[in-house]
Order: structure tokens, then sequence, then C-alpha cells
């Protein structure tokens, strides 16, 4: 019994350390805001998301399975709400009783399981009846299966049957194990045997003289004689306390692994609930075959930053079809790094199965997505910091791998510009080769007018928009790269003071 | 032939077993060399064996032959076979002493009755299928064919099969209420577990954990057990009945050639399993030749056991030697550096005629040796030298003694005698010494910084302790045949510090 509904053939294992990469990711991209609007305090929903959008899908037919049982979710918030709920209770109420198996003696662990089993067969009732009752509100290939596979399994039956022999493993008659002869005529193959349902021929056999003479008692103060009896019972039922045990812990398992693939979707209905509030447009993206070169999107914009300014942001559209490189250059201030984090974390959310906020979203699926930006915490060690990047870089580079995409912001600016440039053109045009798409944002002039004069076939070129007047919509457009970056401008919007002097300023 | 002892050839060359080991024992490292070999076996008190060198070349041979037909590494691993299975007998006796309950002590009697029966018909075919060429293992398995076929053997185990057979067809249930346990016939109850699996198969993930509790697999039983067993007796008399007549008629079932075999083969194996460790870092051992008559040594890479043992376990190379005696050549004079492995070829020449007359392979390729009646041994005691007097006196009573017991078949090992004794006295007294053994006629092997005793007579040899000529501070510990060099020596050690003539003229300035 699996749920399978992040999965078609395996469960969802909320157990996750994000590597350093991700780490990095979750940083650059700002994730943690659209984790936290997802898990709304809850803090075991929060890790699911954070482990489901970092880890993403497999493959672009296990995203599409998600998106299906998403929209079924959207449909139907209340049930998901309801189900998840029936799986926290279920762990509740086992911290409650406080049940372990962690035993030394196969009756403790026995009667644990014999208890928790009851306690989950009660959970699972409740489920069976939503399956009974909700199924045909739902479409997707994922729920179909979760509500079918309920209902053939946890028929009525199976139930009468499991608590038969619930009772039966109590062993109101005592327990009856069969023996041999082994070794030095020590007992050996201990069996245990199925108990006899009619008490009648028992009793007769308990009157029957005979079988006194087979019967020895053990004394009441006897301690070392009731602990090896015990002892010799605990051979008897050990293998069934086992199996009992497993059970309990399958559908324990059972339980936590819903209880994760629901929070998943869960968080999803908080994260539309709450656009939808904001009055945020979104889609379900398009993923396209990983072995493309597909993206374009139309109106696409930084959730985080929506999350945080609770009010629609900017948005952008972008046909980067084809391409092995996207490089954007422009003003500062001018949207870049925003527009920057939007395609990386639309890319992330579609891989995972969720709607982009965008209008529209099409994109390759890829195995890897990974950040290189600049790190602007320690200024003061200038000469360590290229060090830093170029180590950091090196470890991308074990990683990376053919259709996989980097982003980077403002990379290897630790240094000259035309130094710089050299380092990021080797390592740009050998990862292009290698069938990495890049998504670059930089300042470097010399870079981008490099890539410009050679590959305009196979790279997108977008600048920060800014209108006549120095105002910034936070526009992305097309558009070649300039040389002059507009740190003057900004130097003017900040100081407010202008002089024909500063019109020459800096790059 | 009747079989006696795989040890020795007849009955009148078994002497009373020495406890103590010979004097030359710690000089010659041969107390390492024991103790190593023993070690593992102690319970079988072997050390008496190696105490005891061999009166004459015939029971030497008997040994060689043993040691040669178990050089077939399958014969070998079946007498250990064997042998582990005796142990384990052993263990079986000696737990039954510790039980109570008399059906569990008869059901270990048949237990230790059945393997007895099973290795010692593994142990004749083992021995039927071997090509065997020495004496005491051919007569050893006449031995213990007959036995096989005697009727009290098959007695033996047609009896014990029988008892066997019987009790392992006894099912039985055990009802176990409260505090009531009651002992049933088995009626064909099913087993409940599969029932219990199926039903609860359906919640089944790969991930499985084990709540099995471990139970210790100790054998052994407690009172509850032993009162089962007791009414699981009563409900099967028969059975138990012929299980007590088993016990009882054949509670000696333990023949005593083969107890004794057990311990004597030990001194083979022991000394085949401590080689063994040596043999594989590439060292040979042999079977030495033996002469009585001729006194020509001649030994091809030979090292001391001791030292053998020590390098290969530090995994350190062990420098091989040879030497040989040859027409009236009786007296080998080692002389070199220090350190440069001269005490350790006088340890190895004794080792290597005291091993060959234990009937063992030496640590040398191959060996010519004299079949020597005693051996003697002198190592000078370093320990005390507050009373020069008294310790020169010492050893000069001790050499004296030695020299009264020696005969003209004896080896004598001189190590570094008279070293804290005035130069002056030390070339007398060691000459001295040196004529009398000439004279006696007697093989010896003298260590000493004493240059001339090496021209002594033509009866004396010399070998020196080698050095690297490259680097005359690397000792090669090669001991070779030819005259003292100790002056070429000084003058190599001059030459890596610059000291000599031509280079003190070259440093010092004009």
């Amino acid at each position: 019994m699996n749920p399978l509904l992040m999965y078609k053939d395996a469960d969802f294992d909320p157990a996750f350390s994000p590597s350093v990469h991700q780490q990095e990711l979750m940083a650059d991209l700002a994730l943690d805001t659209l984790f936290q609007a997802m898990a709304d305090d809850d803090s075991y929903c929060h890790a699911v998301v954070q482990k489901a959008v970092l880890s993403g899908a497999p493959d672009v037919e296990t995203v599409i399975y998600r998106q299906d049982i998403v929209k079924d979710c959207l449909m139907n918030a209340q049930v998901v709400r309801d189900m998840y709920q029936v799986t926290l209770d279920c762990i509740e109420k086992k911290r409650e009783r406080r049940l372990s198996f962690f035993s030394r003696y196969p009756s403790a662990v026995l009667s644990n399981a014999i208890d928790l089993l009851r306690l989950f067969l009660g959970q699972l009732r409740i489920i069976r009846r939503m399956a009974d009752e909700l199924s045909s509100r739902f479409q997707s290939e994922g729920f179909t299966a979760f509500f079918s596979m309920l209902r053939r399994e946890l028929d009525d039956d199976y139930f009468r049957t499991v608590e038969k022999h619930l009772d039966t493993l109590k062993f109101p008659h005592g327990v009856l194990i069969g023996a041999a002869l082994g070794k030095g005529n020590e007992g050996t193959g201990y069996m245990l045997c199925t108990p006899d349902e009619k008490e009648p021929t028992w009793l007769q056999r308990l009157f029957n003289q005979r079988e006194k003479e087979f019967t020895f008692h053990i004394h009441p103060r006897d301690v070392s004689g009731a602990q090896a009896l015990s002892e010799l019972k605990s051979r008897g039922i050990n293998e069934v306390a086992n199996a009992l045990a497993q059970a309990a812990d399958h559908v324990d398992h059972f339980f936590s692994v819903l209880r994760a693939e629901l929070a998943f979707y869960l968080g999803c209905v908080r994260l539309y609930e709450k656009m939808a509030h904001l009055g945020l447009h979104y889609a379900f993206p398009v993923p396209a075959p990983a072995s493309g070169r597909a993206h374009a999107f139309d109106d696409l914009f930084d959730i985080s930053l929506a999350l945080t300014m609770q009010r629609p942001v900017v948005a952008n559209s972008m046909n980067a079809d084809g391409k092995d490189l996207v490089m954007i250059t422009g003003a500062n201030q001018g949207g870049k790094s925003t527009f920057l984090r939007s395609i990386g974390i639309a890319q992330m959310m579609m891989q995972c199965g969720m709607f982009v906020p965008a209008r529209s979203f099409r994109s390759s699926f890829s195995a890897g997505l990974y950040t290189h930006y600049r790190r602007r915490e320690d200024d003061t060690m200038t000469s360590g910091k290229l060090d830093e990047e170029l180590s950091r870089m090196s470890r991308l580079a074990d990683l990376v791998r053919p259709g996989d995409v980097i982003l980077f912001n403002e990379s290897f600016a630790a240094t000259n510009e035309r130094e710089g440039a050299e380092i990021a053109r080797q390592i740009v045009r050998a990862l292009i080769e290698k069938r990495v798409r890049v998504v670059y944002v930089t300042h470097n002039y010399e870079l981008a007018h490099g890539f410009h004069d050679k590959h305009t076939g196979r790279a997108l070129f977008l600048r920060a928009e800014r209108d006549s007047t120095g105002g910034r919509p936070f526009k992305i457009v097309e558009g070649e790269p300039l040389s002059t970056s507009f740190g003057q401008d900004l130097y003017r919007t900040i100081f407010d003071d202008v002089t024909p002097a500063d019109t020459t300023g800096s790059s | 032939m009747a079989f006696f002892s795989i040890l020795f050839p007849d009955r009148r060359t078994e002497l009373q077993e020495p406890v103590q080991e010979p004097d030359f024992f710690p000089d010659l490292f041969l107390d390492q060399i024991v103790e190593a070999v023993t070690a593992s076996r102690k319970e079988h008190r072997l050390a008496p064996f190696f105490y005891k060198p061999l009166q004459d070349i015939d029971s030497v041979r008997y040994r060689q032959e043993v040691f040669r037909d178990l050089g077939e590494a399958g014969l070998c691993a079946n007498m250990k076979f064997f042998a582990e299975n005796m142990a384990a007998l052993r263990r079986y006796r000696a737990y039954i002493e510790q039980l109570h309950s008399v059906h569990h002590k008869q059901g270990w009697f048949l237990e230790s009755a059945i393997h007895y029966c099973d290795f010692v018909q593994r142990l004749l075919t083992d021995l039927t299928a071997a090509d065997l060429s020495s004496r005491g293992l051919s007569a050893f398995r006449t031995y213990v064919a007959e036995y096989v076929h005697s009727v009290h053997f098959s007695e033996l185990l047609s009896d014990a099969v029988k008892a066997k057979t019987d009790l392992r067809a006894i099912r039985y249930c055990i009802l176990m209420k409260g505090s009531s346990v009651t002992v049933r016939p088995y009626e064909s109850e099913p087993d409940y577990t599969p029932v219990v699996q199926n039903v609860f198969a359906r919640f089944r993930q790969s991930l499985v954990k084990d709540y099995r509790v471990q139970f210790p697999s100790r054998s052994g039983m407690n009172h509850v057990e032993a009162n089962i067993l007791e009414l699981v007796a009563r409900r099967n008399p028969e059975c138990f009945a012929f299980l007590e007549h088993f016990c009882e008629k054949h509670r000696d079932f333990l023949d005593d050639t083969i107890r004794r075999f057990d311990r004597e083969i030990q001194f083979y194996l022991s000394y085949l399993d401590h080689i063994a460790r040596i043999k594989s870092s590439g060292l040979m051992f042999c079977l030495p030749r033996m002469s009585r008559e001729s006194k020509s040594i001649d030994v091809l890479d030979a090292f001391d056991l001791a030292l053998a043992h020590k390098c290969v376990s530090e995994n350190r190379a062990v420098v091989c030697n040879d030497f040989c005696l040859q027409g009236s050549e009786r007296i080998v004079v080692v002389s070199g550096p220090n350190q440069g492995g001269k005490t350790t070829f006088a340890r190895m020449f004794g080792q290597l005629h005291y091993l060959a007359s234990l009937g063992c392979p030496v640590p040398a390729r191959d060996a010519q040796l004299f079949f020597c009646d005693r051996i003697f041994a002198h190592f000078e005691n370093q320990e005390d030298v507050t009373t020069l007097r008294g310790k020169l006196q010492d050893d000069l009573v001790r050499i004296f003694s030695i020299l009264q017991q020696a005969s003209s078949e004896s080896i004598i090992i001189l190590n570094e005698i008279f070293t804290s004794t005035a130069i002056k006295d030390a070339v007398f007294l060691s000459e001295q010494i040196l004529r009398r053994i000439d004279a006696l006629d007697a093989l010896c092997v003298c260590v000493t910084f004493i240059d001339e005793l090496a021209y002594l007579s033509d009866r004396t040899v010399s070998m020196v302790g080698g050095i690297d000529p490259a680097d005359p501070s690397v000792r090669t510990y090669k001991i070779l045949r030819r005259p003292p060099d100790g002056r070429a020596h000084a003058a190599s050690i001059a030459e890596k510090y610059r000291l000599t003539y031509e280079r003190l003229m070259e440093r010092i300035p004009s």
C-alpha cells in the first residue's frame, strides 16, 4: 500500500539535508519566501516543500503527473486539508499512547503492535470512507489510482479478518507451541500452532486426568521459572510479533508518506490561495523535452518579490527558444537580478510539478539548476574573493551535466574587467559547448560584447530597459549590450545633484 | 606392524618425557621457538616433545617421513580437521560434566558419540585416500581400519544412529497458559505464523525493520525446559530407555590409541603451522640429510628461525646464509663488525642441528648436517659486569664443564667469550679453549673479535660478517667465508667520514 501521489511508482521521502549548491539556490533565489507562503507556519510542510521544490521531479512525465494532481487539489482544497488532518491525528494519537516496539520481549512487541494496529485501522477506515464518498470529484491519474487502491486493499472483509486475528493474537486460551528434540535433547524448531477456536475441547483436555499428569505449574515465587516460561513463549510468538510490528510499521509508514505527499499539495493550495488574494496570475507550465532548448514565457514575475511586497510586481516576457546563452546587461537597479531570480524560481516550480507565476511558461526540462552569484558580503577581502568564486565554480563544474541550467549573477567581477571577461568567456564557452544552458547577468561589457559579436545565433541578449527620462519601469527587453552601465543615473537619483562633470562618469 | 606411536618407531624409544628444557635453549632462542610453535595448542602439553632430541637416525627418519607425508596439503588439512574434532569431543565431555538433568546429559553424550563415530570414519576415509609413504602414518591407517571394523565400533555406531533417529522423530506441543505448562503430543496443528504474515502482507513495504528478538544461541536448559523434557520423556518411554541403555553400554567409547595419536600428531601440526607463516614470506625449509659418520656440513640459505618469526610478523626481510665444513674442517671462527649478524649465525648453526635431531624440517633451503650426540652453548652473560673477576671465573667454570661433557660427536657454540676481559687474557684463553676443542675433534662455532683465532689450525674456517661496500654503515648480515678483514672495514668507515689519509690531505690546507 503506497499513496503514490508524488511518483507513479515510489514513495516521497521527506528526509532531506540540502547540499551546498541547494543552499546557495535557496539564498540566491530567495526561495524561503516561497516556502513560507506554502507552509503557513506548518514546519513539517515547510520541510516537505523545501525538499520537493529543491529536488524536483525526475522527468517530464512525473511533472505532468503532479500537475494533474495539483489541479485536482485546487478544485478540492477542503478534501486535501481533511485528509492531511487524518494523517496528523494518526501521529498525534500514536504519540499520546507512547507506543513503541523497542523491547526485549516479543510479548511486549506483540501487544504494542496490536494496539497500534487497532488505532491505525480506525484511521484507515476514515480514509477509506473518504475514498468511497469523494473519488468522483477527482480526475487526476494519481488520485484516481490512490482512491481505487484504498477501496481495493481495504475492503470490509479485510477489516473483519484483521480484527479477528488481532483478537486471536491475544491468546485468550494460552499459547500452543510445537517443538521437537534437537541436539542434546534440547527443544528446537519451536512453532506457534494455530490456536484452537473451540474452547470446550480444550477444557475437556485440561480436565482430562491424563492431561494433568503431563502438566506442571510454575510456583508464584519462582521468578527464574516465570522468566524461563516467558522466554519459551517468546520463542513461539517471536515471528508473529515481528510480522505485526512490521505491519504496524508499514501502516505507520503509509500514513507518514501520505502526510508528506499531501503536505506538498497542501502547500500548492495555500500558495494558490495567497496569489489569488493578491491578484497574481498563474499558469501551468509546459515542460519541454530535456534534450531541447525551449525557454519562452509571457509575463513572468518574481513570486518571492510579490509575496514580500504583497502586491503585483513587474512581469517580463522572453523568447529564448533554441538559444544556449541568455545574457542580460543594463542599468543597476534595472531589475536584472529580479528577472534572473524569476527565471530560476519558475524553472524550479515547473520541475517539481507546480504552477508558475506567469501567463505562460515553456522550458526544457533540466536535471540540474545551479546558481553562481557574486557574493557581496565580504567586500573587504577583495583578493580572496576571486579565489572564492573560482572555487565555487570548480565545485559546480564537478556537478554540472549537459542539459543543466546555470544562472550567473555578476560572477567573476572581483577582478578587472578584462581578466574577469577572459575567465568568464572560457567558462561560458565550455559550458555551452557542453550543452549547458547559461543565463548570465553581467555588467562586464567586454564579456557581453565578445559573445554578442561571435554567438549571435545561439545567444539572446537582453537589456534592463530605461526610458528616456531615466525613470525605470524594471522591464527587460531584447537589446545588445551597451558599453555604459547606469551607475551615473543611480548616482544622480540618490544624490539628486546634477552637474555637467558627472555625465562623463564611470562605467 | 602394530601401531604404537606416531612420534617413535617402537615402544623402547619412548622414554619418560622431560619436563625441563635443555640449558642452551635460551641462548639459541629455542625457548622462543618452542613457545611460538606450541602457543596455540597449550592443552596438549607439547613442549616436552621438543625437549628431547632423538637418539638414533632411524627415529629421525621415522619423523621425517611423517613430515614428508604431511607436506601434502590435503593430508595435513585432514589431520587438522581430525584434531579439531577431537578438541570438540573434549568440549562435549567438559560440557556434559556441567549438566544436571539426566535426559539432557544423556542427550549430549549421544551427540558426542555420534560426533566421534563421524569423524573417526572420516579419518579412515582420508587416510585411505592419502598416498602415504611414512611408516608411522601407514601403520596408523592400518590401525584405524581395524578399529572402525571392530565389533566395538560398529555397535557404537549402530546404537547411536538408532537412539538419535528415535529421538528425532518425537514431536510434541507445549501449552502455556498462565503459570501452567502442559506437554501434549503434536496433532498436526497448523503453523500460525505464515497465516498471520499473510494477513498483514498487504501493508508490506520495501523497507523492513526486524523486530525479532534475538535469543542467544546458547545450549543448555533451565529448570522449566528440564521439566518439559522430563514430561516428553515420560510421553516417550521407549526412546528414552534405549538412550539410557546406550549411555551405559558405551560409557568409555574413546579409543586410547586414537586419543594418544591426537596428542602426538600435534607435534607435527604445530611445527608445520609455525613454519607455514614463515614460508609464506618466501623463506625455505628442508628435511636435512643426516650423518653420524661424516662431519661434513653443507647448508644453503639458512636463517635464524626465532628471528625470522619476528621479522615476518614485522614485515622485515630476513637474510639467509650458506655455510659448509669439508674434510677435516671442524671449527668456524666468525668475526666482523658488531651488529653484523655474527651471533645470529651462531644461534642458527645450533638451531639447525637441534631441530634436525628432533626430526623436524630445518630453516634452510638445503642441508647436510651432522647427527651430533649433544649440543653445548656458551653465550656470555651480559648482565652482571659488577664483579669482573667473579664473572671470568664463572665463565671458565662453565666452559670447563662443557669440555668435560663434550665428546668428538658434540657441537659446541661459543659466542663472544671473554669480551670484557683484558685483550691479552682473552687471546690466550680463547686460544687455549679452541685448541682443546680442536683436540677433541668436536664441531664448533666460535664468535669472536679476535682475528688470530681464525689461523689457529687448518681445521679452522674463517667467516666474516659482511658490510655493504658502497655504504660501510649498512650491514648486509651476510656471513661469508673469507679471511678476517677488520682493517678493511676500518678503512671504509674512515672513507665515509672523509678521514682517510688522502681525504685528510685534501681537506687540510697546505
